[in-house]
């Protein structure tokens, strides 16, 4: 998993069927020092909770599917965790 | 698997059903050599490592899987080893 923050929400008006109902957040990767790393992606929330400013964990590939309910959905990245603290020693 | 350093661990509430109770620990890469290579992940752990100790990393989805005993859930990478030494030739 890695870690991001939430920089937006997608929303869509026509899904694939198993993805009605799922939050489409944009994601900003970052480093372990949480500055932004990289283009920003959209991952489905499959904590159904997270929002803008949050700081989230998400997984990528058949890992992202394999979190959301039903599984094996046509998703590449998903938010499996909202981060409260992150220390780094 | 790949060799890293625990460099954090992070917290949080709301979290996939699958991670909870699992520690979350983030995981600077590095070479054999023991030299940060810039990279990091977050694992969950399956051996009881902390804070700044080598660790052996498997980053594979059905292995990983394999190791908490669970057919769906969504995890792909775990602390699987402590290490004391690398020996190279």
């Amino acid at each position: 998993m890695f870690l991001g923050r939430v920089i937006g929400q997608v929303v869509p008006c026509v899904v694939t069927p198993g993805l009605e109902g799922v939050p489409m957040l944009i994601v900003q990767p970052l480093d372990k020092t949480l500055k932004p790393k990289g283009k920003a992606i959209v991952a489905a929330d499959a904590t159904r909770m997270a929002g803008p400013g949050e700081l989230v964990s998400y997984e990528g590939g058949r890992e992202a599917a394999m979190a959301l309910d039903p599984a094996f959905v046509p998703v590449d990245h998903s938010i499996l965790a909202i981060v409260d603290g992150v220390n780094i020693t | 698997m790949i060799l890293g350093r625990v460099i954090g661990e992070i917290h949080g509430t709301i979290k996939h059903r699958f991670y909870e109770g699992k520690k979350l620990l983030v995981i600077e890469k590095t070479s054999a050599a023991g030299e940060p290579t810039g990279d990091y992940l977050i694992a969950a752990d399956s051996v009881g490592a902390g804070a700044d100790e080598r660790v052996l990393v498997l980053d594979e989805g059905n292995g990983a899987r394999q190791v908490f005993d669970s057919k769906d859930g969504p995890v792909r990478s775990v602390v699987v080893g402590i290490i004391d030494d690398v020996v190279s030739d």
